[in-house]
Order: C-alpha cells, then sequence, then structure tokens
C-alpha cells in the first residue's frame, strides 16, 4: 500500500520538507511505496522577509516571489486548493476546490499566520504594516512622502512573524531619514506590549540603550486598545493616548481557523511537543514554523531548522523505525540596525541570545542570505 | 504532582503553560479583552518571568492581582480585570 504524506502550506516550512522529503525518501518515491502533496492555495511560493525592504524602496514584493512549480522537486505533487477542514480520525482533508476528501497517512500543517488587525477597533484603516504584500506597497508611498511629523511604531500582537522586525524597522527608518536630513523634523516613538522593548530580556537589554542613544521614544506596556483615525490618535489598555502622523503597526496575529475547528489548538496554533513536533491532541499530525506552538520564535529559520526534525521523525516512521530526531528550540535572526549595519541572534531552549556588535560584514550576510534563500528554498541550503 | 488551592473563583483560565516569555502575559492580556469589569482570570504559567511581567502590568493597566499561589510545577496568578 501506498503511504500518503501531505503537507498543507507552500511556505518556508512546508516548501523545504517537500525538498527534504523528496530526498530523504528517493528510494521509497521511486517505487510508488510513499506519495508525498503538497497542499497550497496559491501556485506561488512567498518569501517574507523581502517585505522589510519594501517600504525603504529597497526591495520589490515581487522578489519575494516565486512558482511553487520553479522550487519543488518533480517527485513531489503539487496541488492548488485551500483545506477547508481536518477531521484527524477519519485522517482526511476537505478542500474547496474537491468534492472528495484527501486521505492521508501523515500529516504536517505549515498553514503559517494570518493577520487579525480587525481585534482593534480602528487599526486597519488607522495603520499602515509591512507584514503583507499590500501593507509594504502602502506604506512605502506614505513613508516616500513622510518629511515630518510623528512616526509612531507599534507592537500590537504577540506572537508575530520575526519577533524582531519591529526593532530593525524602528533601526532602519531612523537611520533612512537621517541620510535623508529629515530626522530632525520626525518624531519616532517605540511600543511594546510588556514592559521592555522586546520579549526576550537579552534583546530588549540590547536594544533599549540603542534606542535611547538615537532620540526613540519608548513606550513599553503599551497594548492597542482602538485607534481613532481621524483624529490620529492611538488608545492604549494601561490609559496611554499617542498622537501620531504615520503609524506603523505590528498587527495581531493568528493561524488558520481549521487548525482550531479540528481540535488541534486554540487561534489557529497547533498544540505540539516542543522537541518532537507532533501534534498533542492527534495521531500522525506534525506541525512546523510559524503553526507549531512550541514557543519559539514566528521566524523562517526556526521552520527550517525544525524541517529536519519534522523530515527524519517521517521517514524513521515510513520505515518503522523508532524516530530520534528533536528539536532544540534553535533559532538564527539577523537584526538589522540601520540601513548599512546588523547584528544578530542566536539561540535556543536552554540558551539565550547575545547580540555581537552590529558591522557592516554581518548586514551584507542578511542580504547575501535573503539573496540565496532561494536555494534554502530548493533544499539545497 | 502540585496541588494549589485557593478560594478564588475564576471566571476564565488563561493555560500558557509552556509558554515562553513572554507568551503568558501576552495570552493574558488578550484573555482580558474580551472579559467584563470585575470578571476574574487565573493564568497558570510555568515561566519564572509571570512573578513579575504580570503583577507589573496589572499595576500599569489599572487591573487587579487578587492572589498568586506559586507550585512546584506552575503558578496561578488570579487578575481582576477593572
Amino acid at each position: 500500500m501506498t503511504e500518503h504524506v501531505v503537507i498543507v502550506g507552500g511556505g518556508v516550512g512546508g516548501s523545504v520538507l517537500a525538498n527534504d522529503l523528496a530526498d530523504r525518501l528517493a528510494p521509497e518515491l521511486e517505487d510508488g511505496d510513499v506519495r508525498v502533496t503538497l497542499l497550497n492555495d496559491s501556485p506561488e511560493h512567498v518569501y517574507k522577509p523581502v517585505w522589510l525592504y519594501v517600504p525603504f524602496g529597497q526591495s520589490e514584493v515581487d522578489d519575494g516571489r516565486r512558482p511553487l512549480a520553479d522550487l519543488i522537486d518533480s517527485r513531489i505533487e503539487i496541488r492548488i486548493d485551500r483545506v477547508t477542514d481536518i477531521d484527524t480520525d477519519a485522517k482526511t482533508l476537505g478542500c474547496r476546490d474537491s468534492d472528495r476528501p484527501i486521505e492521508y497517512d501523515h500529516l504536517v500543517l505549515a498553514t503559517g499566520v494570518t493577520l487579525a488587525p480587525e481585534v482593534v477597533p480602528g487599526l486597519e484603516e488607522g495603520g499602515h504594516n509591512y507584514y503583507s504584500e499590500a501593507g509594504a506597497e502602502a506604506l512605502r508611498e506614505e513613508l516616500l512622502s513622510f518629511t515630518e511629523g510623528h512616526l509612531v511604531l507599534s507592537v500590537v500582537g504577540s506572537p508575530h512573524m520575526c519577533p524582531v522586525a519591529p526593532l530593525e524597522f524602528t533601526f532602519m527608518a531612523d537611520d533612512w531619514l537621517r541620510e535623508r536630513g529629515l530626522r530632525e523634523d520626525v518624531e519616532i516613538t517605540y511600543t511594546y506590549p510588556v514592559g521592555r522593548v522586546h520579549g526576550t530580556p537579552p534583546i530588549a537589554e540590547w536594544a533599549r540603550p540603542v534606542l535611547d542613544d538615537r532620540d526613540i521614544n519608548v513606550e513599553t506596556f503599551f497594548n492597542a486598545e482602538s485607534v481613532d483615525p481621524e483624529a490620529k490618535t492611538m488608545t492604549s489598555m494601561e490609559g496611554t493616548e499617542l498622537d501620531y502622523d504615520l503609524l506603523v503597526s505590528i498587527p495581531p496575529h493568528r493561524g488558520i481557523d481549521v487548525i482550531e475547528e479540528a481540535g488541534l489548538g486554540e487561534k489557529g496554533w497547533v498544540d505540539v511537543d516542543n522537541h518532537t513536533l507532533e501534534a498533542e491532541t492527534a495521531e500522525d499530525v506534525y506541525a512546523l514554523g510559524d503553526t507549531a506552538d512550541t514557543g519559539a520564535p514566528k521566524s523562517g529559520s526556526v521552520a527550517h531548522y525544525q524541517v529536519s526534525t519534522v523530515g527524519q521523525r517521517l521517514t524513521s516512521r515510513i520505515r518503522g523505525r523508532p524516530p530520534t530526531a528533536t528539536y532544540d528550540g534553535k533559532t538564527l535572526c539577523f537584526i538589522e540596525t540601520g540601513m548599512d549595519e546588523a547584528t544578530f541572534v542566536a539561540f535556543d531552549y536552554e540558551n539565550a541570545p547575545s547580540p555581537p556588535p552590529p558591522s557592516e560584514k554581518i548586514h551584507w550576510s542578511k542580504l547575501a542570505y535573503n539573496e540565496s534563500y532561494w536555494l534554502t528554498a530548493r533544499g539545497l541550503l | 504532582m502540585t496541588v494549589i488551592e485557593t478560594d478564588i473563583d475564576a471566571d476564565a483560565t488563561v493555560d500558557a503553560r509552556g509558554s515562553s516569555c513572554p507568551g503568558p502575559l501576552m495570552d493574558l492580556i488578550g484573555k482580558i479583552r474580551d472579559l467584563e469589569t470585575g470578571d476574574v482570570v487565573v493564568l497558570l504559567s510555568d515561566g519564572e518571568e509571570s512573578l513579575t511581567d504580570v503583577p507589573e502590568w496589572a499595576e500599569e493597566s489599572g487591573n487587579r492581582v487578587l492572589e498568586i499561589v506559586e507550585g512546584d510545577e506552575h503558578n496561578e496568578i488570579y487578575v481582576e480585570k477593572s
């Protein structure tokens, strides 16, 4: 009997895993003992880290798009459809464009995040963001014509994709405005929902003096409750009101509803064992990347590192061996500290990050990685 | 296994055990958004930071920490929405 592996989601985690399995399971695929299907609701793969550079005119959203068919090994079946329900008892998936359910033996959920700005009244109308293609392009138009006033970067939702990106945007905006001779006419404020400037204490301890040195105002314990697009004000649950001329927010995130409806976890995040990435409430279901509720950041590097764990465990099960691979929380994030310098953090479940001094070399390393990412997606790097 | 006893009846529970910082506090704040004034929510957290993060946030936001019950495996923090 042919075993069927279905991967839902063609982002970083799903695409890299598909290519990883094409390699690991090559004999079984060739003999017809295993099929692997990658199910995605679009024929294109999107690399989201490109969006950070779009508002500053340094990238185009198309730089982050490639057809899945160009990236995914030909031994993987690509199916374009959207999952509408998951039945983990019957081991079937319902799909929008098909009357017949897809049967699976092993399911990997890599469905990623969706933005939920509607959680905060007025946020969608009053704020910009760079966490979507349309948002990044609209913000670019605003930022290019923004020469004076109050720029507010507000982290509204957490967890969110790329936890250091709000700091990066703030540092880049500061540097970009200085280079253009506009910084004295633009006040910048950074807000964060907990009592420090980043959720991870060592990153917060590193970033706070950098923000202070650059005369960037900081509001901690700021959880946006509402935005008034007409008055251009935002109010927090803690009772603080901020005036803004340009609001850039990190909107609340959530996973897809189908996951909660299937009883796999709340808010669209799958409850998994943090080390095996296997679902807590269903057999033969895995989650990786942003979808997996591991406590690790929602970051492309996490999805990339988790692929080898899921790939090895799946392969072991298919071959009737006990799976032994585990994920240790490994994360690596570059942090742009301006337009020409960057640092990075590397950490895991047991070891805290310690950013080295920013340098031009690390900045170029980040840009080089973004270019070579397409090799990662193909499973080559 | 730790047995935690308290007289407080919570209207809602946020189980953030296993979640790393700032997850527990963010989960609590998310739940409080949905509650009515006077409702009590209990946060279950095994993160040490919650013992300081939550009281600091409650003071800042005007909500009230009613009780913190420390256990061997996790802590329970009872917060009343003001």
